[in-house]
């Protein structure tokens, strides 16, 4: 009962990272049908922003010694700004273009993203240590949970219930969730374009932030591509969640993130080091069963 | 194209093994051994690019997935042709024929393409039934399953560790006559009743499903005939380089291949050639940059790493500046006096 527990919020905390980046995904593509590769740059540079730019081995924090409220501010900052910059440079020139061409566009972002990254900084890893306490563990009962589990988990609670509130309550987010649905109707209707495209990008910049500190506090350990991986991840977590879906962004990152600790638990352990691509596969397995995803979207279907 | 004579039909061909011939002829004249392996390079990306044009192009439906059939075509034929000393000892999860016995080359690669071929065919059954987007995203699942497949399979791939001592020969006149091979099925296909209704379908879906078009099977039929040409491409890659590893076909590789096609265009065989041979031209130039030259008593030499950012940006501009790629979705077409309106 007690490991199961255990597995569970394992579960909770990484379908938490998951949720977090499907949803900055998410939420572009719902606005602009926009899968933006560049979102693993985001989450990157975010945490390499807290140390002092340098090809050294050595990392020197410099943000990162801030006290953690001034620093978690200024990633918030450093992130926003480079999505907001990035939307104004790249995608805006863009306006026009089909989806592929979009895809194609933030992939060829990210690459260029990815090495200049690896110019400033050099490429090998770089171990930094922040937020090392919240390594320590809360007794619950008869239950050890890491303090950064728990700290994930209520990130991750307060971005989305704020997201919620400013999508559902706050003018510019009406005219995000107005321009989803149609963006064309929503224009006619004096919704800003461009406006609504940059508060877009502002947060999910505000969500690769988060996901940027939650993921080095994990891992301690800077590397050119390690937004990746997540944010593989938050691709097909918003395709099984249902393209175009925002609760669907977050319930396909909680699966996937549930899937993969029960795959840790139930696969052998001589086919364990292979569990991502069962979760890979999984995906494929739902996407037979539901073609358009859990959640599907009306407006997503193309209408003739 | 009623009334178009034989030659005029396959002239895009013609054109385009003209082209491939010249270079080769020019670096086979003029140029050393590095200017040889550089042809040769970009004549294997030549395959790549023309087999993921197949797909991309004709069905206008990203694939971040194809590279896979290169690191399953390249894998299959190192098995059979590689290292007979090795393998007992470092490939024991090999089935026995494998491990013990080594086979002949065009055999092997033969296979190896059929091998590539059928996992597509089976790999894209569910994926072909997806929307253009999803799709897409569903083709990078695949490169992720293949990735940490190979990558961790240390019995019988070696894990992410080099296979070294892959016999080399693909030479120039290898790459440019699979090349060929690639371009005339590639525009056989494009001209043919599968190829014409996928090409329908990019245009407009609804559309071409109202006239008919079962998209899902053209898709996959396109899919499938890519698949085998980016495995021939992957065997070709392995025995030219020598060396290979689960990582040299990956997002790098991906990147590179997808960009060559976005930058000649995308809608057209011409594009795919044209976009290779540009962007293998500026990657060379990018890396005599990066091992420094002299101007007028002044050294200059680039960081590694500038020549990805370039191509980066570059690849942006194109698809800002000019959408279509360089070819703008043309083929090169005959040369006639009368312009005869686009098909």
């Amino acid at each position: 009962m007690i490991t199961l527990l255990q597995n569970f919020i394992d579960a909770v905390s990484l379908g938490s990272l998951y949720a977090l980046t499907a949803l900055g995904v998410g939420l572009l593509f719902g606005v602009l049908r926009l899968i933006n590769f560049a979102h693993a740059n985001f989450i990157t540079i975010g945490a390499y922003a807290i140390i002092v730019p340098s090809t050294n081995a050595i990392a020197t924090l410099y943000i990162g010694a801030w006290h953690w409220a001034v620093m978690s501010t200024a990633v918030v900052v450093i992130v926003v700004a480079l999505a907001v910059v990035t939307e104004f440079i790249v995608f805006r020139p863009l306006r026009r273009a089909d989806p592929p061409t979009l895809l194609v566009a933030s992939f060829a972002l990210a690459y260029a993203l990815q090495y200049i990254t690896l110019l400033i900084y050099d490429g090998r890893p770089k171990a930094v240590d922040i937020g090392s306490n919240l390594a320590e563990q809360v007794m619950v009962g008869e239950l050890r949970i890491p303090k950064l589990e728990i700290l994930t988990i209520a990130v991750t609670l307060a971005l989305i219930v704020s997201l919620a509130l400013f999508l559902k309550r706050t003018r510019y987010g009406i005219q995000i969730r107005a321009a989803a649905e149609d963006f064309r109707m929503a224009r006619l209707l004096g919704v800003r374009a461009n406006t609504v495209i940059a508060v877009a990008f502002a947060l999910s910049g505000v969500l690769a932030a988060a996901v940027s500190l939650l993921f080095l506090a994990r891992t301690g350990m800077l590397a050119p591509r390690m937004g990746l991986p997540l944010v593989l991840i938050a691709f097909v977590a918003t395709v099984i969640g249902g393209m175009g879906s925002l609760v669907g962004a977050a319930v396909g990152g909680f699966v996937v993130g549930f899937a993969s600790v029960v795959l840790q638990v139930v696969l052998p352990v001589e086919i364990r080091q292979f569990r991502d691509a069962f979760v890979y596969l999984l995906v494929i397995a739902i996407l037979l069963w539901r073609p358009a995803g859990l959640i599907q979207v009306r407006a997503i279907t193309e209408r003739v | 194209m009623a009334g178009a004579s034989p030659l005029e039909r396959i002239w895009p061909v013609i054109a385009l093994w003209a082209l491939l011939l010249v270079i080769v002829a020019l670096a086979e004249l003029f140029g050393g051994g590095i200017l040889n392996r550089v042809v040769t390079d970009a004549l294997v990306k030549v395959v790549v690019v023309v087999g993921l044009y197949i797909f991309v192009g004709n069905s206008g439906v990203m694939s971040f997935g194809s590279i896979s059939f290169m690191a399953i075509g390249a894998y299959a034929s190192v098995w059979q042709t590689c290292c007979p000393k090795l393998k007992p000892i470092n490939m024991s999860g090999l089935p026995d024929f494998l491990r013990y016995n080594t086979f002949d080359l065009f055999p092997s690669a033969v296979s190896s393409v059929v091998f590539a071929t059928i996992l597509a065919a089976i790999i894209g059954f569910p994926i072909m039934r997806l929307s253009g987007i999803a799709a897409s995203i569903a083709t990078f699942a695949v490169l992720a399953i293949v990735n940490v497949v190979y990558g961790n399979w240390d019995r019988v791939t070696l894990g992410t560790n080099s296979v070294v001592g892959i016999p080399r020969y693909v030479d120039m006149w290898v790459a440019l006559g699979c090349a060929a091979i690639t371009i005339a099925a590639a525009y056989a296909y494009q001209c043919s009743r599968s190829g014409r209704s996928l090409r329908a379908a990019r245009q407009d879906e609804v559309a071409a499903k109202a006239v008919g078009v079962n998209v899902p099977r053209e898709r996959l039929i396109a899919w499938t005939i890519s698949a085998a040409f980016i495995g021939l491409g992957g065997v070709l890659y392995a025995h030219n380089i020598g060396v290979i590893t689960i990582n040299n076909f990956y997002l790098d590789m991906t990147f590179i291949t997808l960009a060559m096609l976005v930058i000649g265009g995308m809608k057209s065989l011409a594009g795919a050639v044209i976009g290779v041979v540009a962007l293998a031209t500026l990657q060379e130039l990018l890396r005599q940059v990066e091992l420094g030259f002299v101007v007028g008593g002044l050294s200059i030499k680039s960081p590694p790493g500038v020549q990805e950012v370039v191509i980066g940006i570059v690849m942006l501009l194109i698809l800002v500046l000019r959408p279509g790629g360089l070819t703008g979705g043309r083929e090169f077409s005959w040369p006639s006096p009368k312009r005869r309106p686009r098909s």
